[in-house]
């Protein structure tokens, strides 16, 4: 079973929710929960969680979910944060780097192509690097950032997950980055909606394999 | 502040907006002259906003009946059956003149308040709309304007987490002084987990939920504020509301669940004229009395008067009728959302709205004098017979930006690239990119990419087609004719996705209703929409009126925006505006060209009034044809003829493929006796392109016969260049010169 979290003013964990159980069975997770055990993944959804006062996914990390989270993680669990769940996760210290407001500072929802790297983890399972997926983005704050040196260290260890294709990166994001993964490539954050891409008619299924690939490592015990 | 203080006399009342003739029937009907309190709640509920003062008889023209309408107008929104126990609520409304003043939080909370709408009677909203007006944008104010309204409305849509998912912008001089932002919300309802926002049962108590009250948007009320205020201290009465779209998507989700489980005898949001109106309208519907306590209002800052409690336009607010034995549940559960909740108040038989501050009687005025009493005006229409607004050749300009400066503005190349490029014409990707039109995983169909909004369905298994239109410019040529097109575009648009329409909801926008031309312009437009929707049989299911839209400079365009939802068995043969390459394109329906009031006679500062008639019945029956079509799954494209004719038309169907079209309009203007020109660039109702394999044409053409519906093949997909042709008014155009001059826009904000 995957957990989709869910904080005050997230916006698409039902959409996530949705997208798993395409895949698995799922449900949703309070973000005043604690207990994990039983989920064999989980989802930290889009939205504005807590309205994003402050900084985006500033005041989420501090939630008694996301000490659940990182505990679920630290035993290998995977994780998926997607777009507000992966400023949640940069600012939990679980994934490296930050998301900076966009560099046109302004909020952009647009379909964009991504490339799959050789990277890491159970979420690439399923997906063959190079391999081209067409995913929407929707943020105000999605230009990836981090130090060069840092950045030289991610790509050295197989840990750039996505890149948006040429020409097509959306925010400004250094080196094209829009997915990175943890050291153990059990947490995976990424600015694009993988939830958004599971049925042709809306544009797009290609961000199944993404979640397919989420179960294809156990979970912790 | 008690009843037996001083008493405001007439010149208050005056100042508040309410005529002599008003006061003196509010005294009539309280049996004595009105305290401050319950006059500053008169001066609002008799407002035309609230009061529909000069719009309320004409209303009565509208069909609102239809075997599919599940709630008609009379509450928070309308609701249509879409199957299956389910029902979509919708509504637009205008948010027009904070819009003006602060256009970031005019806009934001006018999202705000239309989705709280759509709430209030148990909807989770699915879609949002926008219609906006501004004057043009080579001025620095539109600029400002459009671009803050734009960041307003997806700032709170894009943070609630609901999709905008289409609308329209139009930029006229007469909106330069007096923009409009109508804003349209769609929600998805179990129809019998629908509230209505009746109040009932007498001691039942009066919650109010949400937001904390304050100050914000009692400006209006300033006559009364002031008499208490140190002279000047004016920063503490913000009459713009602020919106907090956190706040909102807790209070909305919290809601919901209160309904689900039944907690919940009524609800009703918290909009203009705030306690006053809601409370109001919740007791006049349920035929009782209403006490409210308020002192027991949480209050974000201290020290309000009573006055400005009842009638504070704080955002984010409902206010819901309870049972006492579920409120401590109630409170639980907003607790839980970690939003606010307080009992203050209780249902009463007394048929009295009764104002208490910590139990002393503060106001006592009869419902029914509040909701039901306010004097309505018949208006004293007057045909202006001439052109009201002004005109002003801009084609020159538009052609030597998007053709050079060498170009001949009477060349139909260049005249087809500067209508592209003109800002009614041009893409509005830059604004439509800045809303999440994909949240909630419905949208089928998204911005641009179709005529119309496609939203999934699934538990009816079925989609729904959404649109939103009105072109000021062509009401104001002749406001009968041009409130028909209004409807018939959205029919069209609809027809387009192979939807069939279920429901329709409106928003007049108008100047002051006092003058006789205006009162005409208002009159003609709600008989047009009338025999529009009848002839349709599109019933009317909710709207909303705003006057008074005008400055020393004029009155607006007469606009009327019409919002239409209808029905598709499947999103999946809904096509695009892109056909395929090789494909052939027809033009289907009595589409019949004029350059009145067309993009092009604007640009020539041409517009004059009168507009060609309309034959409503031929073009529903063409529409018919068309959805038939399109949920055939034969159609590759449809695009149907609107703003710069079908030249334009044409020219984004092919910077959709990102392929040239070759077409020859000879047969249409022998068919309709028209000029080159105007078969090119002339605009009218009716008319919608198809694209086709060329393997299903002949099978096309005869079943449009069989039909009885007009069809022409004027062209085909293919190449790189635009090659059209017209009774020797040729246009020839580079395919990536339409492109550029198309995609235009964001330079030249």
């Amino acid at each position: 079973m995957i957990g989709v979290i869910q904080f005050p003013g997230s916006c698409d964990e039902r959409d996530a929710l949705a997208a798993v159980e395409r895949v698995d069975v799922g449900r949703l997770v309070w973000h005043e929960e604690t207990d994990l055990s039983g989920l064999d993944g989980v989802v930290i959804p889009g939205g504005f969680s807590y309205g994003d006062y402050l900084r985006a996914g500033a005041i989420a990390r501090f939630s008694p979910a996301m000490e659940a989270v990182a505990r679920f993680s630290a035993g290998g669990g995977p994780v998926l944060g997607i777009c507000n769940g992966f400023q949640v996760l940069c600012e939990a210290g679980l994934l490296p780097g930050a998301l900076l407001p966009n560099e046109g500072l302004r909020f952009i929802c647009r379909q964009v192509g991504l490339v799959a790297e050789d990277f890491k983890g159970p979420f690439g399972e399923e997906i063959g690097p190079g391999e081209r997926l067409s995913v929407p983005v929707k943020h105000m704050s999605g230009r990836y950032f981090a130090a060069d040196d840092e950045l030289d260290r991610l790509e050295a260890a197989r840990r750039v997950a996505f890149r948006y294709a040429p020409g097509e990166n959306p925010n400004g994001s250094v080196r094209d980055i829009a997915g990175v993964v943890n050291e153990t490539g059990n947490v995976l954050g990424l600015m694009p909606h993988p939830e958004h891409a599971v049925d042709p008619v809306t544009g797009s299924d290609d961000g199944l394999s993404l979640l397919r690939g989420m179960l294809r490592q156990p979970a912790a015990a | 502040m008690t009843p037996t203080a001083e008493l405001p006399g007439v010149e208050q009342a005056v100042e508040l907006g309410l005529t002599e003739s008003e006061y003196q029937r509010i005294v009539e009907l309280m049996g004595r002259p009105p305290n401050q309190v319950e006059l500053a709640m008169f001066s609002l509920l008799w407002s035309e906003h609230c009061a529909y003062k000069h719009s309320r008889k004409l209303l009565g023209r509208l069909p609102t009946e239809g075997e599919r309408v599940v709630m008609g107008p009379g509450e928070n929104a309308g609701a249509v059956d879409v199957g299956n126990g389910h029902a979509v609520a919708f509504k637009v409304e205008s948010h027009n003149h904070p819009s003006a003043v602060e256009p970031f939080q005019g806009a934001a909370t006018g999202v705000g308040g239309i989705l709280r709408d759509v709430f209030a009677i148990g909807a989770r909203p699915i879609a949002v709309l926008d219609s906006l007006r501004f004057g043009e944008l080579t001025s620095d104010r539109s600029r400002y304007l459009f671009e803050g309204a734009v960041a307003g409305i997806g700032h709170y849509g894009n943070s609630i987490g609901v999709p905008t998912v289409g609308g329209e912008v139009y930029f006229e001089p007469p909106y330069e002084h007096n923009c409009l932002v109508n804003a349209m919300c769609v929600g998805l309802a179990r129809t019998e987990e629908m509230i209505r926002s009746a109040a009932a049962g007498p001691r039942n108590l009066l919650v109010i939920m949400g937001a904390s009250t304050g100050r914000d948007g009692i400006g209006g009320a300033s006559v009364l504020a002031s008499a208490e205020l140190e002279a000047g201290d004016d920063s503490k009465r913000p009459s713009v509301q602020i919106g907090d779209p956190f706040e909102e998507s807790k209070l909305l989700e919290c809601s919901l669940e209160l309904l689900e489980r039944g907690l919940l005898v009524s609800l009703q949001d918290l909009g203009a004229a705030g306690l006053t109106s809601s409370a109001g309208e919740m007791a006049s519907k349920g035929g009782v009395g209403i006490d409210i306590d308020v002192a027991h209002v949480p209050l974000r800052e201290p020290d309000l008067e009573p006055f400005e409690v009842m009638i504070s336009e704080s955002q984010e607010r409902m206010l819901a009728v309870v049972e006492p034995s579920k409120l401590d549940e109630v409170v639980a559960t907003c607790e839980r959302w970690q939003t606010g909740s307080a009992a203050i108040g209780e249902v009463t038989d007394s048929g009295h709205l009764r104002v208490l501050d910590d139990g002393v009687e503060v106001g006592d005025v009869p419902v029914s004098a509040l909701v039901d009493e306010c004097p309505l005006y018949d208006l004293e229409p007057e045909e202006p017979g001439t052109w009201m607004y002004g005109n002003a050749e801009t084609l020159g300009e538009l052609v030597a930006l998007s053709a050079g400066r060498s170009a001949d503005s009477s060349d139909p190349s260049a005249i087809l690239c500067a209508l592209l490029s003109s800002f009614n014409v041009a893409s509005k990707r830059w604004a439509f990119e800045q809303y999440d039109s994909v949240v909630g995983s419905r949208t089928a169909r998204r911005p641009e990419d179709a005529d119309a909004a496609v939203l999934m369905i699934p538990e009816s298994d079925r989609a729904i087609a959404v649109a939103i239109d009105g072109n000021g410019r062509r009401v104001a040529c002749d406001p009968y004719a041009g409130t028909v097109e209004a409807v018939l575009e959205c029919a069209q648009n609809l027809a387009c996705a192979g939807a069939e329409p279920l429901g329709l909801t409106n928003c007049l926008n108008f100047g002051n209703p006092e003058k006789p031309g205006v009162a005409w312009q208002l009159d003609r437009a709600v008989s047009g929409l009338a025999d529009a929707c009848r002839e349709l049989g599109v019933p009317v299911v909710g709207g909303n009126v705003s006057l008074y839209n005008e400055t020393e400079h004029g009155p607006i365009y007469p606009t009327p925006v019409v919002g239409m939802v209808g029905e598709l068995p499947d999103p999946a043969p809904a096509p695009g505006i892109a056909p395929g390459e090789g494909d052939r394109l027809v033009l289907v329906g009595p589409f019949a060209p004029s350059l009145a009031g067309s993009e092009l006679a604007k640009q020539r500062g041409e517009l004059d009034a009168g507009l060609p008639q309309v034959e409503i019945g031929g073009i529903a029956q063409a529409l018919g044809f068309v959805r038939q079509v399109v949920r055939d799954g034969i159609a590759t494209a449809a695009h149907d003829v609107s703003d710069g004719g079908l030249a334009c038309a044409l020219a984004e169907m092919a910077i959709a493929a990102a392929s040239g079209i070759e077409a020859d309009l000879d047969p249409l203007v022998e068919l309709r006796g028209g000029s080159g020109e105007s078969c090119l660039f002339g605009e009218g109702p009716g008319g919608v392109v198809l694209g086709v394999a060329p393997g299903q044409l002949p099978g096309l053409l005869e079943a449009a016969e069989r039909a009885g519906v007009e069809a022409l093949e004027v062209g085909s997909v293919g190449g790189d260049r635009l090659e059209f042709s017209a009774a020797e008014r040729d246009v020839s155009v580079a395919l990536a010169d339409a492109n550029r001059a198309w995609r235009s826009l964001p330079e030249r904000l």
